[in-house]
């Protein structure tokens, strides 16, 4: 884990490559290409990239027509204004007729740091989700978000890839299908479900668990929508107590469709890990991860005392 | 096609489009009836299409940004056989493909789905866009209400439309000065739509009467080359029905059985 890359980063390299592979492919913008890496892409197909100013309800309808006459869009920009200011626009334009646009965002989460409260989104899977029909990933690393670009384009119909600016690390090289997720550490008495930057945290929180005989499952559901139901289920019935971890609002998110699973199969005890119904604010990121709790001491404390106070743990 | 033909369709198409809207009991006549000619202009005269193929790339497209006069389309599209004419009665019923504003994944012919004001002019803008891309020779149209002008995203597409230099792309304005509340001047006046359209690098036609499809069709002629095009037509809303003409309140109502017979014996309608 030595090498730090944002998914941002990922994305933009990912977009240029996919330019040169497929002729179809076209990108848009709202005045934030350098942030969103699309400039690449731009550089090497001027002809094919669209900066659309900052109006990002507009960007959003063209990328529309532009599918309609063939073309496989990626729209970017910063999460909260791609999925927020243009939600109803997604809604009705993209998701309602089902249009084959890419909604790629980047600055999600809180992360983002400096730029404060305004700008950190907390909500987007949580919109993304309530609109029938779209496929939602949140990638862990590089090589998650660059399988994700590739994978969504190939894939008919509306996706929103959701990306972060802070650099993370690269993980180990899994295989990558839309919809199914990964088990990158096994283990029986706590399984932690999570997604893009908190994957990483999620393992060394779990290697410090064993310090303590608990034997800590983590799975990557890097697709949100549609959930892995069967990794669910499977999981959840093998170990004793469900977390979930992710880098967004507690209400809406993983950690919701993690329990919308799990909710007609009986007791299961779940804590769920994530921002508790707050706004962001401005700060370093790891600053921001401790004040919210998602960093790893802060992940492991609250792990450890939902196990204590809610797990009937066998000794 | 003749004048007179189109005169007819005219009036034979806002007979079926207040006949749906009656047997449905809601829907939207006053602004279906005010774009009656510009829409027949188009899919009568204008327009490439292609019934048999309606997914034909070719075609030029038809964006109904003014989504909730879906009866107007709807009409015109049956009419040009893209669908059979005895589904219009269906209109706005449970499983209906006609539903209450435009659905293109339920109906073939529908370029679009609209119905939330002023997201159909982004599709048409981005359509012109990919034709652009394309090279190709496809042409976009698409239709606007005064009202909807009050959406802020109307003027992000007009920015865009002329920033991309889309001379492919008309943008039509039906011009009926009303909205549900009242009057579009004292709901929210938009001011001069010509002004502002030219303002924003589109070549501006106005049409005095946009109801008089003549004028329609003479201004959709007029050429123009590296930018858009706006066509302001001055229409009526509820042309053709004396009771609803420039009546607020027939925006969304639908007539009664007795109305219907006025506005059907009005229209020349038989039976």
């Amino acid at each position: 884990m030595s090498k730090l890359v944002a998914t941002r980063v990922a994305f933009g390299e990912a977009l240029a490559k996919l330019g040169e592979v497929n002729d179809k492919v076209v990108a848009l913008n709202a005045d934030l290409s350098g942030a969103t890496m699309t400039n690449i892409f731009e550089k090497k197909f001027p002809g094919r990239f669209f900066n659309a100013g900052i109006a990002e309800a507009n960007m959003t309808g063209m990328a529309v027509g532009l599918s309609e006459m063939g073309f496989i869009p990626f729209v970017s920009t910063f999460a909260i204004f791609g999925t927020g200011r243009a939600y109803e626009q997604v809604r009705n334009s993209i998701g309602y007729p089902h249009s084959n646009v890419k909604l790629a965002m980047s600055h999600s989460g809180i992360n983002l740091g400096e730029d404060g409260g305004s700008h950190q989104a907390i909500e987007d899977i949580a919109l993304m989700r309530v609109i029938p029909g779209m496929t939602i990933i949140c990638p862990s690393d590089f090589i998650e978000t660059y399988k994700a670009v590739f994978a969504a384009a190939s894939f008919d119909g509306p996706v929103y890839i959701r990306l972060a600016r802070m650099p993370s690390p690269v993980l180990k090289d899994m295989p990558f299908e839309i919809g199914k997720g990964n088990v990158l550490k096994d283990g029986d008495d706590l399984v932690i479900f999570t997604c893009g930057l908190m994957v990483h945290k999620a393992l060394n929180v779990a290697e410090r668990l064993k310090e303590d005989n608990i034997s800590v499952a983590v799975v990557n559901l890097h697709t949100i929508k549609p959930i892995d139901k069967n990794i669910i289920k499977k999981y959840a019935n093998n170990c004793k107590a469900i977390v979930t971890l992710e880098e967004h609002s507690v209400i809406g998110g993983l950690g919701d469709a993690v329990a919308e699973v799990l909710i007609k199969y009986g007791s299961h005890p779940i804590k769920k890990l994530g921002i508790q119904d707050k706004f962001g604010q401005s700060g370093k990121p790891e600053e921001l991860f401790r004040h919210y709790r998602l960093d790893e001491d802060s992940i492991l404390e609250d792990i450890k005392g939902f196990i204590n106070s809610k797990c009937d743990r066998k000794e | 096609m003749e004048i007179k033909i189109l005169e007819g369709k005219c009036k034979e198409l806002r007979g079926t489009v207040l006949k749906m809207i009656n047997k449905a009991s809601s829907g939207h006549p006053g602004g279906s009836l005010s774009m009656m000619e510009i829409i027949i202009a188009l899919y009568y005269q204008k327009m490439r299409i292609n019934p048999e193929n309606p997914y034909d790339n070719s075609r030029d497209r038809f964006v109904l940004s003014k989504g909730h006069a879906a009866p107007a389309l709807y009409a015109v599209l049956a009419d040009k056989g893209y669908f059979s004419k005895d589904i219009l009665d269906t209109f706005r019923a449970f499983n209906s493909p006609l539903q209450g504003h435009p659905d293109k994944k339920k109906l073939k012919g529908v370029d679009a789905s609209t119905g939330s004001l002023g997201q159909g002019v982004s599709i048409a803008t981005g359509m012109a866009l990919g034709a652009k891309i394309l090279n190709n020779d496809v042409k976009v149209y698409t239709v606007l209400g005064d009202g909807e002008l009050q959406e802020g995203q109307v003027w992000e597409a007009a920015m865009a439309a002329a920033h991309y230099k889309l001379d492919n792309l008309t943008v039509i304005i039906d011009n009926n000065r009303l909205q549900i509340d009242g009057s579009t001047e004292e709901v929210m006046d938009v001011g001069n739509i010509a002004s502002k359209y030219k303002a924003f690098g589109f070549e501006v036609i106005e049409v005095e009467d946009g109801n008089d499809i003549r004028e329609i069709l003479e201004a959709l002629d007029v050429e123009v080359k590296g930018k858009p095009k706006c066509i302001i037509a001055h229409t009526i809303k509820g042309k053709g029905v004396s009771f609803m003409e420039n009546q607020v309140g027939w925006h969304g109502k639908a007539l009664n059985d007795e109305e219907l017979k006025m506005a059907l014996d009005e229209l020349g309608w038989e039976g």
